[in-house]
């Protein structure tokens, strides 16, 4: 069979598993923050067929097609992920599972991680056993991330950290974290830090959500008090793990990017969003209109950005500091399409949980976006450098 | 956050958006005979002479197979399509070359061969040997606006009688021969006549970006039957592809001359000092260079994927040419006006090129329709 035989008799077997195994109330696109399945030890299933579907998804290891079979994945290539994700939208279907473990952590423990651990730790999380936080930033290190001062000192077959992270999202639903710990003090500050992983449940590890303007409390404080870390818990070497984070990073950004252009609303307008919300005379106010058109264009080419990037990296065509660019641009983009459709909305929009449901508090979130996994001006720092080579 | 939604722009047998390797080494090949034909001061040197052609030129890149890019290999042609076609007019931008490329070969070529008789296959011939040369004349307000013609083609006899003005005329003033839309008894129709033809007065317009352009009156101008491309009362049949793969190329050509603005613009912040240090240390600066940068990569992808849609997916090619066009002139604005800016007084001066990459900016701004128009096509596209 040719690739492409190949790749059509792949979306045969896929669209007739899903018609049997997709039920129906995970067909309704599922955008919402409470349609969302995070699994997770503390998890609740929102209903029998959240429950059902991503068990079945597991088995199949449709909860990362990606991922090599032995670790909970289905080993799908790049033409086949692509049909995966077509033909999920076609029937409109929820993800069956999403995470920080698949977004983040999986990426960098397939790349840097032992045979060992990979088969330890990314099962658990295909599966939606076990839930992943991200332990980065402190309060005095955001934007200079490299900065981290918890510290992981050496007790020969563990470490005993102390210190605090911030900005921990969902710590308090996690099971475990996975941290940037100093590990040498005496060291250049990118040279003496370690990505660990931390079980939530040791003694010693204690998380505090913080209300934010939203209304909502998705992020954490977590606090370490002499937590002992055994020595295999490491992800890469000692003292190397600005490599692993750096990795991570730009997988995050990448994520953050495409949410935020758009592609996460299954391809819909935002001027059709816009114009239903409007009501049957359409889109009438033609400043809004035009705002709408600037930013429905910018979506629709950040959205082939990404998908050039993608080919461009199955080419083997190094994207360089794409990440940064995608993040930077997305995001922006995310902000300007909420205040669009709180502009739409008018006074409908101002009330929590009013006619327009929890519009005001998606619009506050996004907020966030150009501040979090690099702000903004630090993308724009980094693109200046890496990519421009203007002088630091 | 990621919703793991997956939307699919493509159709997926679609070519993927990466530049192949004839394309690269098209590009290559391009860049290098231009480099030494047709650098920007090939273009300062034709307007100090008061000129806006170089016919030699022209013949050169003939004989490189460029004007051939879009026609056919049984009329002579290389038809390498329009993906081509947008490596070479990106690559005439950086240097900001004169030449008919896009009236010629790109327009008049894709206008012609959804044409299928004897006389538009030996028209293409004469376009891959370059041995004529087209404009396209359509606009006659200020605005782009096909459904607005108001020129009309009156039926006499066997044929007909046009009378109009029509303005923005690109490469009108020097070309051979002209693709005029007119208003027939129920539609618009397209002839293709000569340009000395009586009855055609050809006002040549003095141009910002020193190029050819014509404002053309026609008094009762005969046209014959032989002179309708295509079917009367049909002119969209044959002027809608021809329309946007010029609107593609064209996208390109600007991109093309945002990479050779922003290239000097980078390049100057590396060597200009102030205060002591180059102003490429200064953040405020280094943010907007790498602002403009990402607009630029996003504005890439459009038109590559413009390119993709033209050659693999022609119905469906609407939405693609015009968000190309859109972020192509978008980008190019903002690149040019950066670049004066960065540039601070000398970018001012005619001694330096800059000025030319902001009036050629200007110029496909609006020609093929501009931003708004383009924004319009996506809205109506996208359902709203």
């Amino acid at each position: 069979m040719s690739g492409n035989q190949t790749v059509e008799a792949f979306r045969a077997e896929l669209r007739g598993w899903l018609e049997e195994n997709c039920p129906q109330e995970m067909r309704d696109g599922g955008m919402s923050e409470d349609a969302i399945c995070w699994g997770g030890t503390q998890w609740t299933f929102s209903s029998p067929a959240q429950k059902d579907w991503l068990e079945r998804a597991a088995a199949k290891g449709y909860t990362v097609p990606t991922w090599p079979v032995e670790y909970g994945g289905a080993g799908l290539n790049r033409d086949e992920e692509k049909v995966f994700h077509e033909e999920m939208a076609r029937i409109n279907a929820r993800s069956p599972l999403q995470s920080f473990g698949i977004w983040m952590l999986g990426p960098a423990l397939l790349h840097f991680g032992t045979h060992e651990q990979k088969l330890h730790y990314l099962p658990p999380i295909a599966r939606g056993e076990i839930r992943w936080c991200q332990g980065y930033s402190e309060p005095g290190a955001g934007s200079d991330l490299a900065s981290v001062q918890t510290k992981g000192e050496d007790q020969g077959d563990h470490w005993l950290v102390n210190g605090q992270k911030i900005w921990t999202s969902y710590a308090d639903k996690a099971d475990w974290i996975f941290a940037l710990i100093r590990t040498d003090k005496d060291a250049p500050k990118h040279k003496g830090i370690s990505f660990l992983l931390i079980d939530m449940n040791d003694p010693g590890v204690e998380t505090r959500p913080i209300k934010m303007i939203s209304g909502i409390s998705p992020f954490c404080e977590t606090f370490f008090s002499d937590v002992k870390v055994p020595k295999h818990q490491i992800v890469g070497e000692e003292n190397r793990g600005w490599d692993v984070a750096k990795y991570l990073l730009t997988h995050e950004r990448e994520m953050i990017s495409a949410g935020g252009a758009g592609l996460s609303g299954g391809g819909r307008a935002l001027g059709a969003i816009l114009a239903e919300s409007a009501g049957e005379e359409g889109l009438t106010d033609a400043t809004l209109r035009a705002d709408a058109m600037r930013c429905e264009i910018d979506a629709l080419a950040i959205g082939l950005t990404l998908e050039r990037y993608k080919d461009q990296s199955e080419a083997g065509q190094g994207a360089g500091d794409a990440s940064a660019m995608l993040k930077y641009m997305g995001t922006e983009l995310n902000k300007q399409r909420h205040e669009l459709l709180m502009n739409a909305g008018g006074s409908d929009a101002l009330e929590w949980d009013g006619p327009l449901g929890n519009r005001a508090g998606d619009w506050l979130r996004t907020k966030a976006n150009s501040i979090e996994g690099g702000t903004s001006e630090v993308m724009l720092s980094i693109v200046s450098r890496r990519v421009l080579g203007l002088p630091g | 956050m990621c919703r793991g939604v997956y939307w699919g722009f493509r159709g997926r047998d679609m070519a993927k958006l990466v530049m192949t390797e004839d394309e690269t080494m098209l590009a290559d090949s391009a860049r290098g005979f231009l480099d030494s034909e047709a650098p920007v001061k090939a273009l300062r040197d034709l307007r100090d002479a008061g000129k806006t052609h170089d016919a030699a030129l022209w013949k050169k890149m003939a004989d490189m197979g460029w004007a051939g890019v879009l026609v056919p290999e049984s009329a002579g042609g290389s038809d390498m399509g329009s993906a081509a076609a947008n490596v070479l007019a990106h690559e005439m931008g950086k240097t900001l070359v004169v030449s008919p490329f896009l009236s010629t070969a790109v327009i008049a070529a894709t206008a012609l061969r959804q044409v299928s008789d004897a006389r538009a296959e030996a028209a293409l011939a004469k376009i891959a040997t370059g041995d004529v040369t087209y404009a396209l004349a359509v606009d006659e307000g200020s605005k782009f606006d096909p459904n607005a013609v108001q020129m009309t083609a009156k039926a006499d006899g066997n044929g007909f009688r046009l009378s109009g003005k029509k303005q923005f005329v690109v490469d009108g003033g020097l070309a051979d021969r002209l693709l005029v839309l007119a208003r027939t008894d129920n539609g618009l129709s397209l002839f293709d006549i000569p340009a000395d033809r009586a009855g055609v007065t050809r006002d040549a317009s003095n141009m910002i970006d020193d190029r050819d352009a014509a404002r053309i009156t026609f008094e009762d101008v005969e046209a014959t039957g032989e002179d309708l491309l295509g079917t009367v009362d049909q002119a969209m049949d044959v002027l809608r592809p021809a329309l946007q793969a010029g609107q593609a190329a064209l996208a390109a050509e600007m991109s093309g001359l945002t990479a050779g603005a922003f290239g000097m613009t980078v390049g100057y912040l590396k060597e200009r000092k102030q205060f002591g240090i180059e102003i490429g240390r200064f953040q405020a600066l280094q943010h907007r260079a790498a602002h403009l940068w990402c607009e630029i990569e996003v504005t890439a992808s459009a038109i590559l994927h413009a390119g993709r849609m033209l050659d693999h997916d022609p119905e469906n090619a609407a939405l693609a040419v015009s968000l190309a066009k859109a972020r192509a002139t978008a980008t190019a604005q903002l690149a040019v006006q950066e670049g004066v800016q960065m540039h601070g007084g000398i970018g001012m001066t005619d001694a330096f090129d800059m000025g030319f990459y902001m009036k050629r900016a200007r110029v496909g701004a609006e020609w093929l329709g501009d931003y708004s128009y383009h924004a319009e096509q996506v809205a109506a596209l996208r359902g709203f």
